[in-house]
């Protein structure tokens, strides 16, 4: 090739330059030195952290400029242990860089390709061998395995069916029935609309009879936002308004996007905001989808109030809550 | 007895038992060339010998156990808090170890060191394109470890079940719950039903300490074994060649580099760990899916996943009634596997386009692979502006943005920034080589001005080095492919149309500008 022609000669390996402790004895006694030295702060570094390990108390604070209030105990095992450790690699390589040898060295590689006749042999080798065990001329060995191999490949699959059970209607559905009361979250009490000022927002769940059964997997499909409005503000098809309770509005917390909580309500603009994916849902539009990756609106539940004025659930909610999946408007 | 008869005896002892002198005679004299890029991997392997150790010492106490418990420690803020076993625990290492913060601090700054350094030495394996023959295999060994690192890292940060990595869970399970038709199947195997049920944590665990450290075991071991049979790569320069290796010794000279270097990677390690604190769990407080806290952030290597996801546009489809989330599939699936796909098989491609089919062992200075450089720049440029959207939030209230500016922002820079980036990478470059060729015809500016008597002022040049000047042109410039759409006797060459986008990559591949030659060292010396 015309470019493996080089303009410019290899000039070689540049002479070997001596170091000063190469030459002078005593910059070499004073390189040893100072690789002791950092030997020893190394040995000063274990002191520290043992020191800090039994004598000073894990409450105690100290003022640091800069870093404030630190827990004594913690800085001191995490600076004895750093120091113990990075004095020793500092001395290591100093130690390399001043007092060993120096002089580079140069080492030959070898095309990695065997010579002709080896690789020749080596396949010849590798034919015969395939020609002697009749893999080529036997078909009916070479199906018959290939299909017990790929058989046998499905017992681990089939072993690991046990994981988990098969997705059945619990997935699509909540713990929201209709006539469900409404109940605050931490308290368990049963809401009136009273309870709820105009602007604000509440998280509620669905009441348990025993409030201690309520597990993460209920809270996860379960979780309530409540919002009230004035019911002016609302721009509503009448078949969601109808879901309203004066001015009170019920969206599942889950996002519709990933399943993050959709904790984030701007009161001014009345918009809902995941925190996750920053999907952005519209309250007064039924949760509307205004910004962000979400596709779906957060579903929607029908509450209203039973005979003394506490919130129920008029209906369950009529698709599932939470991120989509491939079944999941059968 | 001295230290070195000592040692002899000790040789002669091993020897005696294993034969192994002539090998390890060799081995010890093995030569690794010195360059400080050449560290970036090492840090990645240090990193990956303090995860196992501060690892192995956070399992003597940590508790993988979704059982709920209520919490009596010594954490004041959360007495009487329900919470899982897994959380308290951690809490209990904590706060109730002596050192057990140390250790959390130390185990998840290494990680994220870990994940940094095998980031940075991939980019130096790419630029300088040591992944050419015979590497090839040992770059997909690094994707591998690459990918193994994200997915331990990030149930690394899910085990302690805090808050925040409750809610890194609950997208994961987004993720699988999209794959189109086994999805919800796969979900309710990996979580044991609905989610979260109680056997992700314990799962997760043995996923985290023993599975994955084991491929790593096994992959890291293969890499290294590799690296020592084929022998590292040198950047070119005087008396560097093909065929030869020029460094220091592994005894003494690069074992006491190596070895010291391992000591200060967890020193500077640890010392993060004391002074900087990292994922303070009890902050954040249990996991429960109806919470979360603004201004949730991924560790930094799944930013970039985490932006892509934020960026996509609202896509789902419906036929036949079945769903498909394609704002989760595109950028939670799609793009990452194209991504690392595409990463995996690039030495292929790159030797497709070029025909080159030799053996590599000096590096490329990234200048003259102008189009490598700038898919490189432009892979980068993707990363940052996704990972810039995976922090929208927190950059829209550190410097008083709106999300939504930067999120359309980054959904048109997406597209628009990585070519542009593709683009300047290739002229600077190109500009590079001109300046090359220049300093080696006319040598290095001085800034001395000379006067001429005619009253021109002219700017003195100096020759530069025998040995600069040799970097600068000792490089290979391949020509284009010839890859005519006939063959010789005029008949259509099958796979035509691959021939010519092979063809059209070569002769973009093959852009430069021309190297000094014999020719024009003999005109300058006319002048």
């Amino acid at each position: 090739m015309s470019n493996q022609l080089e303009p410019i000669k290899d000039p070689g390996l540049p002479a070997h330059v001596h170091r000063k402790t190469d030459t002078d004895p005593k910059a070499a006694d004073r390189a040893e030195r100072q690789v002791a030295t950092m030997f020893g702060i190394s040995a000063l570094g274990t002191v520290l952290l043992i020191v800090s390990y039994v004598f000073v108390p894990d409450d105690l604070f100290i003022f640091i400029p800069i870093m404030g209030s630190q827990n004594a105990h913690q800085l001191g095992l995490g600076l004895g242990m750093a120091i113990s450790l990075f004095f020793i690699g500092l001395g290591a390589i100093h130690w390399a860089k001043t007092l060993m040898p120096d002089q580079e060295v140069v080492m030959q590689r070898h095309e990695f390709r065997s010579p002709e006749e080896d690789r020749k042999a080596f396949v010849d080798t590798v034919k015969e061998g395939a020609a002697s065990s009749g893999l080529g001329r036997r078909s009916l060995i070479k199906r018959s395995l290939g299909a017990a191999l790929g058989l046998s490949a499905l017992s681990p699959i089939l072993l690991l069916r046990d994981l988990g059970p098969l997705p059945g209607p619990e997935q699509k559905m909540t713990n929201w029935k209709s006539g469900t009361y409404l109940v605050t979250d931490p308290g368990n009490r049963r809401i009136k609309a009273s309870d709820l000022e105009v602007g604000s927002v509440a998280q509620v769940m669905p009441e348990f009879a025993n409030p201690e059964e309520r597990h993460l997997d209920d809270i996860a499909k379960d979780a309530l936002l409540l919002i009230r409005l004035r019911p002016v503000e609302f721009n509503l098809e009448p078949d969601r308004l109808a879901m309203t309770h004066e001015g009170i509005i019920a969206f599942s917390k889950i996002c519709s996007h990933m399943g993050c909580a959709v904790a984030l309500y701007e009161q001014t603009t009345k918009h809902l905001l995941c925190p996750c994916h920053q999907s952005t849902f519209d309250v007064t539009r039924a949760a509307k989808v205004i910004f962000g990756p979400a596709a779906r609106p957060l579903p929607q539940l029908d509450i209203t109030v039973d005979g003394e004025g506490y919130l129920i659930a008029r209906k369950p909610f009529s698709e599932p809550v939470g991120p989509s999946f491939w079944g999941r408007e059968k | 007895m001295t230290v070195e008869a000592k040692l002899g005896q000790v040789a002669n002892y091993v020897d005696e038992r294993t034969g192994a002198a002539a090998f390890l005679k060799k081995s010890l004299r093995k030569v690794f060339p010195d360059h400080w890029s050449f560290l970036l991997g090492e840090v990645a392997l240090y990193s990956f010998v303090i995860l196992l150790l501060s690892g192995t010492f956070l399992t003597f106490w940590f508790d993988p156990s979704m059982r709920e418990v209520v919490y009596e420690g010594a954490y004041q803020p959360l007495e009487g808090v329900k919470m899982s076993a897994a959380y308290a625990s951690a809490l209990d290492i904590s706060f109730e170890v002596r050192g057990g913060l140390l250790m959390r601090q130390i185990h998840h700054w290494a990680a994220l060191i870990f994940m940094a350094a095998i980031v940075a030495h991939l980019l130096r394996v790419f630029f300088t394109g040591a992944f050419r023959k015979p590497r090839e295999g040992n770059w997909i060994i690094g994707v591998g470890l690459l990918t193994l690192g994200i997915v331990e890292g990030f149930l690394g940060y899910s085990l302690p079940d805090d808050l925040l990595s409750g809610t890194g869970i609950r997208i994961a399970e987004a993720i699988i719950q999209a794959i189109p038709v086994v999805g919800s199947y796969l979900s309710y195997f990996a979580f044991g039903g609905v989610f979260p049920g109680e056997l992700f944590i314990p799962r997760i665990y043995i996923v985290h300490v023993l599975l994955l450290p084991g491929a790593f075991l096994a992959l890291i071991t293969v890499h290294l074994m590799l690296v020592w049979y084929q022998k590292h790569t040198q950047y070119p320069g005087p008396g560097r060649t093909e065929k030869n290796v020029v460094g220091y010794p592994l005894m003494p000279m690069y074992m006491a580099k190596a070895g010291g270097f391992f000591f200060i990677v967890f020193g500077v390690t640890a010392f993060l760990a004391a002074v900087a604190s990292i994922n303070p769990i009890w902050l954040y407080g249990p996991y429960t899916p109806a919470q979360i806290s603004a201004g949730s952030q991924p560790d930094w290597y799944m930013g970039w996943l985490d932006g892509l996801v934020r960026m996509a546009p609202p896509i789902e489809t419906y036929f036949f009634g079945y769903t498909v989330s394609w704002n989760i599939l595109i950028p939670g699936l799609i793009v990452p596997g194209i991504l690392f796909t595409g990463m995996a098989l690039y030495p292929f491609i790159e030797s497709w386009i070029t025909g080159d089919k030799r053996e590599h062992h000096l590096l490329d200075r990234p200048r003259n692979a102008p189009n490598r450089t700038a898919l490189g720049a432009m892979s980068l440029t993707f990363m940052m502006v996704t990972l810039i959207n995976g922090g929208n939030d927190l950059i829209a209230t550190h410097f008083d943005l709106s999300i939504n500016q930067i999120m359309w922002g980054t959904r048109f820079g997406v597209f628009i920034l990585p070519p542009l980036a593709f683009i300047i990478t290739k002229r600077l470059c190109l500009s590079l080589q001109r300046a090359d060729r220049e300093l080696v015809l006319h040598g290095r500016e001085t800034g001395r001005l000379l006067r001429m008597p005619s009253g021109e002022f002219v700017e003195v040049h100096e020759p530069i080095s025998p040995e600069k000047a040799f970097v600068l042109t000792s490089h290979e410039q391949l020509p284009a492919l010839e890859l005519p759409a006939v063959d010789a006797r005029g008949v259509k060459r099958a796979g035509a149309l691959k021939n010519k986008l092979r063809a059209r990559l070569s002769n973009a591949n093959a852009v430069a500008i021309p190297k000094v030659s014999t020719e024009d060292l003999k005109e300058i010396e006319s002048h």
